[in-house]
């Protein structure tokens, strides 16, 4: 597994490479089938006018979104972005500079919609939607994961991370699609979750956990499923079903429901926080998607909906979900809709209904990875930067020791774990090691200065990448895990038990 | 002649630059998305528009020496533009005079900041890779004007009287002309031509980060999903 891949040697500090044109050019994703584009209502395959229709596609998107024409048109080319990728600190490849990204698009805007580039397309570097132009964009859009990083630094907030969308969209609209994420689509769909666990199978798995936490426990800790009438709706990565270390964050939500005395329910018709429809870019898609949920609260007649540990999936919940099936006026008004099981915890803690015995984690010394999407596209809390707060002040109401990584590479400025915006597929794996260099030569520095050893996160895909890419580094698996499984450690059983 | 030129310019460059202007507003946002942490607030978005504009918040955070050297040569072109008040109007307040000198610093350090960011794009490869002969021309276009009126305050000197009368007279009449008597003559019709293609490709070029900063939806949206809902203008139920 491992040796089939090169590792990059890890060095003491994250270094700018020399540039190595075309070096990642030949990894382009899977291409998505037939079985795959028509229920999402996309061509079977690729279109015989697809040049044109492309070229139309993106004259539609200019009008649809303004993020897309403004970033179209005031790149002034500064360069401030070029060495803030991940992808491209970890391959040099000049196209995963975040600026140069967006030059595949930027290209043939200028070529079709500027005077300059149908004048003068050599001198401002405008080229046709043709087959190799096809090629690199195919390659170069599945090899960003929408982390915004680079939208941190740019003078405008240029955000490659949309441009990276709109790409796969106008693609999908000619037939030229992405396997992973189209599948993934199809199963939300068809299923009810990313993972495809039909509703027996949930079950199953939720009475299996019930009975283990009753074992190691003592105390009958719940997992409903389909409840009607419950306090909460949770909705929740499917992966915390199913995956290591996922499922121990599962728990941890579950201890605390259990412990503040509040009902909540998990929903099988919309067991999935994730919403790949962001990914590839697709208004239509993430609303339908996250129709499920707002469907679910209302036949459960829930008060509150609360998220689990997931980045893009929080991104979506915080600030698309009211815009995409909102007004949320049939839940409780004295809570956010959503809330995030961090917030939720977080505010039982300030109430004083949960108590934790720090000792329990003392094996660890913590450290914290910052979603990209947490932390660069929502918020917890009532302040800017409780995205940062909460988790950490959850980390440090339930562990002894904690340590942050360098300050580049944590909160706005953090790094992807490498496997976001749906690339957590296999054919990408030697990106996925390559663009997680820089994130873990940050956690190997606080690994061997700090004695670090627990990554804490709130992320279903940073946990399943590092999970898979740590081990490579030569770091323990079991390195990783989420915030709510140290909650789950060191919560105190019975104490104090519905004091809200 | 000259007043149909000036007028013609500036019809495209205002038109351009309205039409822009009318195009970004005019296009819906149909999420938000602003680069968090953002404010929560209206007025909290008016003043990390104004860090960004005044400041360079974010470029500051990106890369030190570029911030220092894309802030020199705005602030510097800044103090130049306001010096050349002086060239249209008859009389200027007494107190300009004391200006000058401030004018003529800003002038060479404008010019020392261009140079220094067209070497940036030559000698830096990550820069070099992005940069079209567009990107290129553009600093030069720059460097052309700042260097001829350099040249002009110090070296070969137009005639400062017969252009003052030029400026202030052509906006009303049309017989206002420019007179070449020496070679400091001919540098400024170059360095009056060359503003000229600065005003018209302004509206059609990356110019436009001007006014576009304004409308980056990662910059100007309020954070406030949850607390407000957000009407996708072309989605509204
Ligand atoms: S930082 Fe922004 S303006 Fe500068 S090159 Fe990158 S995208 Fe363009
Ligand atoms: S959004 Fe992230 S992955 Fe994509 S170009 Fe920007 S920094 Fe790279
Ligand atoms: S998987 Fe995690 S780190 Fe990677 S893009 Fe998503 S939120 Fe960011």
């Amino acid at each position: 597994m491992a040796h089939d891949h090169e590792v990059p040697e890890l060095l003491d500090d994250i270094k700018t490479p020399a540039l190595k044109p075309g070096s990642m050019g030949h990894l382009a994703p899977y291409p998505a089938t037939e079985k795959h584009m028509k229920p999402l209502g996309f061509p079977e395959a690729r279109v015989p006018d697809w040049e044109k229709r492309a070229v139309e596609k993106m004259g539609e998107m200019l009008k649809k979104y303004r993020s897309l024409q403004v970033y179209m048109d005031i790149c002034v080319k500064c360069g401030a972005c070029t060495d803030k990728c991940h992808y491209f600190l970890g391959t040099g490849d000049p196209n995963n500079m975040p600026v140069q990204r967006a030059e595949l698009m930027r290209s043939v805007y200028r070529r079709y919609f500027t005077v300059g580039g149908r004048m003068f397309p050599g001198l401002v570097k405008a080229r046709d939607f043709d087959e190799e132009t096809l090629k690199q964009w195919f390659t170069y859009y599945h090899q960003c994961s929408q982390c915004r990083r680079c939208s941190v630094f740019c003078p405008y907030g240029i955000d490659t991370a949309e441009i990276s969308m709109a790409a796969r969209e106008i693609m999908d609209a000619i037939g030229v699609g992405h396997k992973y994420t189209a599948e993934i689509v199809n199963k939300v769909h068809d299923i009810g979750n990313n993972l495809g666990i039909p509703k027996p199978a949930l079950s199953g798995t939720l009475q299996f956990l019930e009975d283990d936490m009753l074992e190691n426990t003592g105390h009958e800790i719940k997992l409903p499923l389909d409840q009607e009438g419950a306090e909460v709706l949770l909705i929740t990565p499917s992966a915390d079903f199913f995956s290591e270390p996922h499922i121990q964050s599962l728990m941890g939500y579950a201890k605390v429901f259990h412990q503040a005395g509040i009902s909540y329910t998990i929903s099988s018709y919309a067991s999935e926080a994730a919403n790949f429809g962001m990914f590839i870019g697709s208004f239509e898609q993430k609303k339908k998607i996250a129709k499920r949920v707002a469907e679910q609260a209302r036949a459960l007649k829930v008060k509150r909906i609360v998220v689990g540990e997931c980045g893009h999936a929080w991104r979506v919940a915080y600030s698309f979900w009211n815009t995409l099936n909102g007004p949320f006026d049939y839940l409780d008004p004295r809570y956010p809709v959503p809330q995030h099981i961090c917030e939720f915890t977080h505010d039982l803690i300030q109430k004083g209904a949960l108590t934790f015995d720090k000792e329990a984690n003392d094996a660890y010394v913590v450290t914290m990875h910052d979603s990209c999407n947490v932390a660069r596209a929502s918020r917890m809390g009532s302040h800017p930067g409780g995205q940062f707060t909460i988790p950490r002040d959850l980390i440090r109401a339930t562990c002894n020791h904690f340590v942050d990584m360098d300050e580049d590479t944590i909160h706005e400025k953090t790094l992807c774990c490498g496997g976001g915006g749906g690339l957590l597929t296999d054919e990408l794996m030697d990106l996925r090691i390559k663009g997680a260099m820089p994130r873990v030569t940050a956690l190997k520095r606080v690994m061997d200065e700090h004695k670090v050893n627990f990554l804490a996160l709130i992320c279903a895909i940073c946990k399943a990448q590092f999970n898979k890419i740590l081990p490579m580094y030569g770091i323990p698996m079991d390195t990783v895990g989420g915030v709510h499984q140290l909650v789950s450690n060191a919560i105190q059983l019975g104490t104090n038990k519905g004091i809200v | 002649m000259l007043t149909f030129l000036t007028y013609a310019v500036l019809v495209v460059f205002v038109a351009g630059f309205v039409w822009k202007i009318a195009l970004y507003a005019r296009s819906p946002a149909p999420l938000l998305i602003p680069t968090t942490p953002a404010p929560v607030t209206y007025i909290g978005v008016k003043m990390r528009l104004m860090r960004e504009v005044v400041f360079f918040e974010s470029l500051f955070k990106a890369d030190k020496l570029l911030w220092a050297l894309g802030y020199a040569f705005h602030v510097t072109m800044l103090l130049v533009l306001i010096r050349h008040i002086r060239y249209f109007f008859e009389t200027m307040p007494p107190y300009f005079e004391e200006y000058q000198i401030i004018g003529k610093l800003a002038g060479f350090a404008m010019v020392g900041a261009l140079t220094l960011l067209m070497a940036r794009r030559i000698l830096i490869d990550r820069v070099r890779h992005i940069s079209s002969i567009a990107d290129h021309l553009i600093l030069l276009l720059f460097l052309g004007i700042g260097g001829s009126g350099l040249l002009m305050d110090y070296v070969l000197r137009p005639d400062i009287i017969a252009i003052k009368r030029a400026m202030t007279t052509l906006w009303t009449s049309p017989e206002a002309t420019l007179s070449v008597t020496g070679p400091g003559d001919v540098l400024f019709i170059l360095h009056l031509i060359m503003v000229a293609v600065l005003l018209l490709i302004i509206p059609f070029s990356k110019l436009m980060h001007m006014d576009g900063i304004f409308f980056s939806p990662s910059r100007n949206q309020v954070d406030n999903p949850r607390e407000k809902r957000h009407i996708n203008p072309w989605n509204r139920d």
